[in-house]
């Protein structure tokens, strides 16, 4: 196979951990990797990424200084007609999931999006992914082509120290015209609440499961009696349960407290990724097979509606 | 201004009695206990159309690949403000990837004068969050994937919010003709109306089979398709919690007491 790009990732000008995940998968499979990068004012990044790499190919324009689908898109489209890698690895993410299908159509490339591992048979990678909410494995293979798209999960593998020393090219703008379609303005930061739940030492954590916005004192008063903040997933959050900033997962607070109370939460990988630095989880689910319980430390597989009420009683019982 | 928006019927995952088998042939699962629903982030996509049509006029045409048990969907769309459908079916269409049902949308959708198409960022089937994105560059639009807030700043603009990690809001203009792929919480869907769903049963669903797309076969279902998903597996399973036994009065007083030993009560 040609050689792996990994487009990197920046945001808000810090190079993003993801960028350094893809190239330490990359540099395991086997052929050649080249990191790409676009930005303005990136020499500190493409040094970075020199380590990780065995080659850096930068573009440094302000046009690029913020990502935009319309000039990413363009831009690495050229490169890849130029360059023809055997396999462009992206970071799955709000950039990456943006860009990978319109860059891959373009290119007439086949593609695949959220991939939680990937290996190469031959020339050809096999990419494994996740299909209904992490409850079961898909497999994916490609039709014979010279270049590949794979969107890779973020924190799908941990990035290590590679030790190299890259070969650093900074190359011409492949652009030339202005693109007028798209046009970035800026980030505006999510609000922040009267409790900062990334603080928290205790969470009760509540999700889908309690199926109602009338259920929710019960679960206020759970928290309460263990002097613990409420938390939810993002369904409870766009139910309007709760309020934004109570929201764990990747789209919301990733939270470290020393116990973290899910309550008819089933763990898909958007909600653990915010959660599983927790030091001490308890998953109360009526679901057997939910992934909760596998990132959880004591498990209670049952009806939250009897559980949580018991739950109260016996924990006020012990505070006496 | 005219929306077009793709919405998925989908097995109501969220529920949690639905178990997810899979089936004999290995590439396919069992749906015999499923019920189905709207996909949810499509819902809160219909909600934003008919939200931009109150205020600024125009047409909101509602379009889906699916069995004719869609029509249940298709028409809770309508009954909500939806002015017409489309619903597309095929065998053919069967294993099509992300991009062969693309094609398949934007054969449905490249005849009408559409300002913006609206999809949900993801099902929560097959989760590729891929659909919107792909389509646009089918259709020759640009699109923006993942949005939670949309304003109309003139007939040619609209400034619209992605939701990045950590609930950061990336603001930004884009040219219509567009393809938005609408994140939950962007609005508070509403329920249909009695008036609503009595109108919906009068409101045309046209159907398209393969003939009517005028893509071959070739250009659909596997063969169309540019990836193939070969199987289904059961992740391995990490290790699991230390499940608490009994009853819930049982259950409740091993866990307050593990808690007690803890500290943390």
């Amino acid at each position: 196979m040609n050689e792996i790009f990994v487009l990197a990732e920046h945001r808000q000008g810090e190079l993003r951990e993801v960028s350094l995940e893809l190239l330490t998968l990359a540099s395991k499979l086997g052929p050649k990797v080249t990191a790409v990068l676009l930005g303005s004012g990136v020499d500190e990044f493409a040094n970075k990424l020199a380590s990780y790499a065995d080659r850096v190919l930068y573009v440094d324009d302000s046009m690029y200084a913020n990502y935009v689908c319309s000039a990413y898109q363009a831009a690495l489209s050229e490169l890849i007609k130029k360059e023809k890698p055997g396999l462009v690895l992206i970071g799955n993410t709000g950039q990456g999931s943006d860009l990978i299908p319109s860059l891959a159509v373009e290119l007439g490339c086949p593609f695949t999006t959220d991939v939680i591992s990937l290996t190469l048979e031959g020339d050809k990678p096999v990419a494994v992914r996740q299909f209904y909410g992490g409850k079961i494995n898909g497999t994916i293979e490609f039709k014979d082509a010279e270049t590949y798209l794979i969107g890779v999960r973020e924190a799908a593998v941990p990035a290590e120290e590679l030790g190299k020393s890259g070969e650093i090219q900074k190359i011409e703008n492949p652009i030339t015209t202005e693109i007028t379609v798209q046009k970035f303005l800026e980030y505006v930061e999510a609000a922040v609440g009267e409790v900062d739940i990334t603080q928290s030492a205790m969470l009760v954590a509540v999700g889908r499961g309690i199926r109602e916005d009338k259920n929710m004192p019960m679960m206020e008063e759970l928290a309460q009696v263990l002097g613990a903040d409420l938390a939810g997933s993002r369904a409870v959050v766009d139910a309007g349960w709760l309020p934004p900033d109570r929201q764990v997962g990747i789209s919301g607070k990733t939270v470290k407290p020393k116990l973290y109370l899910a309550v008819g939460i089933s763990g898909a990988f958007q909600h653990v990724t915010g959660m599983k630095g927790s030091e001490l989880v308890v998953a109360i689910n009526k679901d057997p097979d939910a992934p909760i319980f596998q990132y959880a430390d004591y498990g209670i597989v049952d009806d939250l509606f009897k559980v949580v009420p018991a739950l109260i009683e016996k924990i006020k019982e012990l505070k006496g | 201004m005219n929306i077009v928006v793709c919405v998925k019927q989908v097995p109501d995952t969220s529920d949690p009695d639905t178990e997810v088998h899979i089936d004999s042939t290995g590439r396919g699962v069992d749906q015999s206990k499923f019920s189905f629903v709207i996909n949810e982030a499509d819902n809160y996509g219909v909600e934003e159309a008919i939200l931009l049509k109150e205020k600024h006029g125009g047409e909101v045409v509602i379009v889906s690949i699916g069995p004719e048990a869609a029509n249940q969907v298709i028409r809770m769309a309508l009954a909500k403000g939806g002015d017409r459908a489309i619903r597309l079916e095929d065998e053919a269409f069967a294993f099509s990837d992300v991009y062969a049902t693309a094609k398949i949308l934007q054969s449905a959708i490249k005849d009408i004068e559409f300002d913006v198409v609206m999809t949900g960022c993801m099902a929560s089937d097959d989760g590729y969050a891929a659909t919107g994105q792909t389509l646009a560059q089918l259709l020759g639009v640009p699109h923006a994937a993942y949005v939670k807030s949309v304003e109309v700043i003139d007939e040619k603009t609209l400034k619209v919010g992605r939701e990045l990690e950590g609930g950061l809001l990336e603001m930004s203009e884009i040219k219509m003709p567009c393809v938005l792929t609408i994140q939950t919480g962007i609005n508070e869907p509403r329920y249909a109306s009695f008036k609503g769903i009595r109108e919906a049963s009068k409101k045309e669903i046209k159907i398209m089979d393969l003939a009517a797309t005028g893509l071959s076969s070739d250009e659909v279902g596997e063969n169309g398709s540019l990836s193939v998903l070969k199987g289904y597996s059961m992740p391995e399973v990490g290790e699991l919690a230390e499940i608490l036994e009994g009853d819930a009065s049982e259950t409740s007083t091993k866990l307050a007491t593990i808690l007690k030993e803890k500290g943390l009560v």
